[in-house]
């Protein structure tokens, strides 16, 4: 939390003039009173009309540098704020963009989102209030203190009880409130979850009835929710007209006390209407500080979930010294040879490995193909080659270069990944496409395309490459989907392909043609495909057979039907004996 | 402004829409009718809550009339005795206190009475809402992203909350205060009010220049925010294809870009709006020197008195706040409405056929599971016809195939088979019964499916599998979970059954999350099973497994199966082949085979190099 002070660091001359500014305002506003009493005493009991004048220009004055003063403050508070957060959200995205998938596990996607973005607009809100109104509590506080105490001094002992019992209840409030808010706001975020779950299972809970079910759920956390709100607004807005009512009730013991030092000839009418005023302002203060009780303990949550991201390091990391010795991927020396030497990993919080002595070479011009059991560990496999997640024994090497010793930007130059759930972005379906290679011409697209099988529907489109894709890509289907997020690869053009099942949206023939034509036009290129398909991989030079992380088999179709058990069941139960040879 | 994927199982509704100063609603009338229609039930409360508004109000404009008289008293009573007699004043300030005391009661009663009604205003929003989703044909979702709905739900639904009951009693305190004032000033003295009132023009002036600013500067903020969380949202979930292609510093400069401009309108938005304080401040001022001129002269001729004065100048003070609060409320009443017209849309949106008379009924004993599709025709919306006069006859207990290209309208038919959306020509029937004729509830209580896009929610993995049955025992879920080849999956996690899947279900892979899907539907324990792609992430050699399993359930019911990996299906007793929606190919496998056409080709590419 601390942390997040160094973003106003840069700010510190400017927070310091604001201050000044705040602090003249205030003292114009402090003057004023004094004017006032002045005006009233001298001027009007005694009608002297050019003193009132006088006084009034001067009053004037004063009123005047103290609105140039607080739309000073509120000129920089809000720039500071503004400008404060703006790094701050810079450096959050910054940060994420850094995150490698562990750390993304670790927080979730959404907590995430709403980290970058709620969370840095409260903080923002806060710091202008902070700035504006809350700094301004103390100086005029105190200003006040020592004016009314020059006005009375015999009267301060009002100020002191009004203080104590204004602190009083504030803290009692603070305690009744602080731990709900944050239960306020956990119930929120339940209701979000369980209103989103609605939405995205909505087939699911039709098909099986359960509407009733779920709205069930749904007014739970609605009723906890209402019950808590209306608690925790009762109390707050009981905040209200109880100041009014000590600030009422000080003016009137103001008076009475007044009444009799006037009486006693101890002092003017006007200083007491004066010191009125004063202790009216010193409430204030106190009550502009009472805000902070209020917002702290949000804006502190905001604030932690934020610095929390920010102190996150991400567990992948770019070597101090890059051994790598192609720098682009264009580089001939660059062969493509991906080694797994003893390889072992375990998920992050996972006490067991998931990966477990893993060797294997796969060698560029052909294809290596990894096979087994739902939850084997195919697709961690696969992740762990662009260093999605790392070793966490053993060492993977590209052409001999351990992978953690190239940067990373380098390492995932070489290689085109294509992932087991499509994903694409917001744009245009050529939009997507570059996203391989920013520099791509329109017939690499097209041959790009064309490998991956996209070609026929993109044609078929009206607008072709220039076809909106939304945010997710829901307005292709699942096939069309997973075909452009491999011609996204291919234009990329790296010499490393790696396909996690992503052909598994494909029929069989459009999966055939894909391959031939991939065998063809990237003949040189180091091929890696994950797959539940026998046919996908029956000519593949070398099949890895996975089984609970383990590697049971290596080999081709042949051998490995000779001497895998694993993988003779696999085989056998897609094809039949004779569809075999 | 905030777009959602409808991936499976995707939380993301991050940052959300929040109240727009100076969003304006299409129909402001109708629409606060409408939200005012909600507050009905608490009619006689509000002219209660509006009565000790007044109440309250009137107190507090009275006050200070009574505290300068008071002061007058003492000036008054030393001047003419040089003695203050103080149980006069005594009296005086009883009067008072009792005064402020009620004022503050009254305030609070107010206050409490109307947070009461608000949050039950908010709750029973919320509630229709939830309940309005599930009578929402799913054509209405097609068209909507789940980040829109979301939005409604909360985002709106909240800012009806805070700022509904607070608008409504801001109003009536103000204008109030405003007409209270304006009298108390009047009785003390015409001429000082009319000097008062000259400040007037100028403040309402000030206020107008600086609410319209700040509303375009907020809604520029609103815009460019908007647009950064929706990156923001787009390059996280989308992150693992950000870093496999370095996309990271494209995306960075994108942000940085926005982010600027986002500061610029965010810093300004701010600083106008805080402008209003201080003008009013400074105008309150200026009137206080006139009135105090205007009073001197007054008082040197001794038409006021010294407490007099100081009684108007309060009032003076008290005149420029409720102005520049009503031009506020307004303000806020304006988005409260543009919240309101976008909930209340989704409350008034038009249902499902109500099914009141819809009494047709499959007697579960005499259940045999024969379906037959006469000429359907169905398109998701009139122009793009998926499925065109599809007939077909399925005898009970057979188990069908339907094979074909993606886009071949395999899901669509599951879908229009459980009535997800309503034919627009043929019928279909089961045991003879048309299904237009039974009731939702009652057709799709036959039925058993799992889906290619799984669905888990954020609880504990037998949570998951009970939803199949919410009645089931712990014993049938396991036993379900078993007949899924899952069972043994869960027993190595270290909690078990207890297992929480997270809300992003990333702690399971993809196969796993089908079996439990899988075992939920075998649970459910329906009369007719549905399996979209159910095992697409599946190994073969587990799937076999499970179907083994499905067959010994399933044993004289009809169910359906759709897959790519043909074989899956082999052993059908029939297998549809569909392309463009129309039945091409209708046989077993080996008939087919036979044949020698679009399912054998389908069937030999898979062995093709
Ligand atoms: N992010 C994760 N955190 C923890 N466990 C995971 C994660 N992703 C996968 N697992 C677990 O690791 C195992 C291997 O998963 P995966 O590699 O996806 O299997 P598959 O062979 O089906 O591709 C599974 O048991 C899965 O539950
Ligand atoms: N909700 C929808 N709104 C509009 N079109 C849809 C919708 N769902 C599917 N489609 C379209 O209907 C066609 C058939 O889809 P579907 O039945 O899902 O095919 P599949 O045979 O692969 O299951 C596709 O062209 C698809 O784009
Ligand atoms: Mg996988």
């Amino acid at each position: 939390m601390i942390k997040l002070l160094k973003y106003y660091k840069p700010y510190t001359a400017l927070i310091l003039l604001t201050l000044l500014l705040l602090f003249l305002q205030v003292m114009a506003d402090l003057a004023l009173p004094n004017y006032m009493a002045k005006i009233i005493n001298n001027g009007i009991a005694l009608g002297n009309i050019s003193y009132i004048l006088i006084k009034g220009i001067q009053m004037l004055i004063i009123a005047f540098i103290g609105g140039l003063c607080a739309v000073g403050v509120g000129f920089f508070a809000s720039r500071i704020a503004a400008k404060s957060s703006m790094h701050m959200r810079e450096d959050v995205f910054k940060k994420v963009s850094d995150f490698s998938n562990a750390e993304f596990d670790k927080f979730s996607t959404a907590s995430l989102i709403t980290r970058s973005t709620n969370d840095i607009q409260q903080i923002q809100m806060v710091s202008v209030m902070l700035l504006r109104m809350v700094c301004m509590a103390p100086i005029m506080g105190i200003g006040a203190l020592i004016m009314a105490y020059k006005s009375s001094p015999s009267m301060s002992w009002t100020i002191f009880l009004a203080l104590v019992i204004v602190l009083s209840i504030m803290i009692t409030f603070f305690f009744i409130t602080s731990s709900r808010f944050k239960k306020l706001q956990k119930l929120v975020d339940k209701l979000n979850l369980i209103m989103n779950e609605r939405l995205t299972g909505m087939l699911v809970i039709r098909a099986f009835n359960t509407q009733s079910y779920e709205e069930k759920r749904f007014d739970k956390t609605n009723k906890e929710l209402t019950s808590l709100n209306l608690f925790v607004n009762r109390v707050m807005t009981f905040m209200m007209p109880m100041m009014m009512l000590i600030m009422n009730g000080v003016s009137i013991l103001i008076v009475w006390t007044g009444a009799k030092m006037i009486n006693m000839g101890a002092l003017e009418v006007g200083d007491m209407l004066a010191f009125i005023q004063y202790t009216m302002m010193i409430i204030m203060s106190f009550m502009l500080i009472s805000m902070v009780f209020i917002m702290m303990p949000k804006a502190l949550v905001s604030g932690q979930r934020i610095a929390e991201v920010l102190q996150t390091q991400s567990n992948i990391k770019d070597p101090a010294e890059n051994k790598t010795k192609y720098l682009n991927k264009g580089e001939s020396e660059l062969k493509g040879y991906v080694e797994f030497k003893n390889v072992s990993f375990h998920y992050p919080d996972a006490a067991e490995d998931v990966i477990h002595d893993l060797s294997f070479t796969a060698k560029p011009g052909e294809t290596t193909a990894l096979i087994g059991s739902t939850g084997s560990g195919k697709s961690t496999v696969v992740n762990l080659i662009p260093r999605f997640y790392d070793v966490t024994q053993g060492e993977i090497l590209i052409d001999g270069v351990d992978i953690r010793d190239m940067k990373q930007n380098n390492l995932r130059d070489i290689i085109g990944y294509v992932p087991q759930k499509a994903v694409l972005f917001s744009g245009t379906i050529e939009s997507n496409l570059l996203y391989g290679d920013k520099n791509a011409s329109e017939k690499e697209l097209i041959d790009a395309s064309e490998i991956a099988q996209a070609m026929e529907f993109i044609s078929e489109k009206p607008q072709g490459f220039d076809t909106e894709i939304s945010q997710g890509g829901t307005n292709v289907s699942g096939g069309q989907k997973q075909r452009l997020s491999i011609a996204r690869a291919l234009v990329k053009n790296p010499k490393i392909f790696i396909f996690d099942d992503s052909f598994s949206a494909l029929d069989y023939e459009t999966d055939a043609l894909l391959r031939n034509q991939l065998k063809e036009k990237k003949k040189d290129s180091t091929k890696i495909i994950v797959t539940q398909r026998i046919s996908t991989i029956k000519n593949a030079e070398q099949i890895i057979v996975l089984d609970n992380g383990k590697m049971v088999g290596k080999g081709k179709h042949s051998e490995l039907m000779k001497n895998c058990q694993v993988y003779k069941e696999i085989a056998l139960s897609q094809l039949d004996e004779e569809e075999l040879q | 402004m905030n777009k959602q994927t409808k991936g499976n199982n995707s939380m993301r509704f991050g940052p959300g829409r929040a109240a727009v100063p100076g969003e304006k609603p299409k129909n402001f009338k109708k629409t606060m009718k409408a939200l005012l229609s909600y507050l009905k039930p608490y009619r006689l409360k509000l002219v209660f809550i509006f009565i000790f508004a007044i109440a309250s109000t009137i107190f507090s404009i009275v006050s200070p009339k009574i505290l300068g008289s008071a002061t007058d008293y003492i000036v008054d009573s030393l001047k003419l005795s040089g003695m203050v007699d103080f149980s006069r004043l005594f009296y005086i300030l009883t009067i008072l206190g009792a005064l402020y005391l009620l004022s503050s009661l009254f305030l609070y009663i107010q206050s409490f009475m109307m947070i009461g009604i608000s949050q039950k205003v908010t709750y029973a929003l919320r509630k229709d809402m939830s309940e309005k989703m599930d009578r929402l044909p799913l054509k209405y979702f097609d068209s909507k992203t789940h980040g829109e709905i979301l939005s409604r739900v909360t985002n709106d639904i909240e800012t009806i909350n805070t700022t509904l009951g607070q608008s409504l009693t801001q109003i009536v305190t103000n204008v109030c205060t405003l007409v209270g004032v304006l009298v108390m000033m009047l009785s003390i003295n015409w001429i000082m009010t009319l000097v008062a009132l000259l400040i007037l023009p100028l403040s309402s002036g000030l206020i107008m220049l600086i609410v319209k600013r700040s509303q375009k500067y907020f809604a520029n903020q609103q815009k460019f925010l908007g647009e950064i969380n929706g990156h923001i949202e787009e390059m996280y979930t989308g992150h693992i294809i950000v870093k496999a292609f370095n996309g990271e510093e494209d995306s960075i400069k994108k942000f940085e870009k926005v982010n600027n401009k986002l500061y610029n309108s965010a810093w300004k938005s701010q600083f106008f709006s805080g402008l209003m304080m201080p003008m009013m401040n400074f105008v309150g001022n200026l009137a206080f020197v006139f009135v105090c001129v205007v009073g001197g002269l007054l008082a040197a001729r001794g038409s006021v008195s010294i407490g007099q004065i100081q009684a108007f100048l309060q009032y003076i003070k008290q005149f420029n706040h409720p102005i520049a609060q009503i031009a506020n409320v307004v303000n806020v009443l304006q988005s409260t409405a543009a919240a309101a017209e976008r909930v209340l849309e989704f409350v008034k949106e038009e249902e499902e056929l109500s099914e009141e008379n819809k009494h047709a009924k499959i007697d579960q004993n005499k259940f045999k599971g024969d379906i037959t599709f006469n000429n359907l025709s169905f398109g998701y919306n009139e122009d793009t016809i998926i499925i065109n006069d599809f007939n077909c006859e399925v005898k009970s207990g057979q188990k069908v195939a339907i094979v074909g290209p993606t886009g071949a309208g395999k899901t669509t038919l599951v879908k229009i088979l459980m009535r997800f959306y309503e034919l627009n020509k043929g019928s279909i029937e089961i045991d003879g019964v048309n299904i237009s004729d039974m009731s939702r509830d009652n057709l799709r209580a036959l039925f058993g499916m799992v889906l290619q896009d799984t669905w888990l929610f954020n609880g504990t993995i037998m949570e998951n599998i009970r939803y199949g049955n919410l009645e089931a025992s712990d014993e049938e879920v396991y036993k379900a979970a078993k007949a899924a080849h899952i069972d043994h999956f869960i027993n190595t996690l270290p909690q078990g059954y207890e297992t929480v899947i997270n809300e992003e279900a990333s702690n399971i892979s993809q196969g796993e999350k089908q079996l439990l899907t899988i075992a939920r539907a075998i649970l459910s324990n329906r009369s007719i099973m549905i399996l979209d792609e159910a095992t697409s992430s599946v190994d073969t050699r587990t799937e076999i497994l499970i179907q083994m399993a499905m067959n010994n359930l399933m044993h004289g019911r009809t169910s359906f199966i759709i897959a790519h990996r043909l074989s899956t299906i082999k052993d059908a007793d029939v297998i549809l082949v569909i392309n463009n929606g129309d039945i091409v190919e209708k046989g077993s496998h080996e008939e087919l085979m036979k044949r020698n056409g679009f399912y054998a080709n389908l069937y030999n590419s898979q062995f093709k190099q």
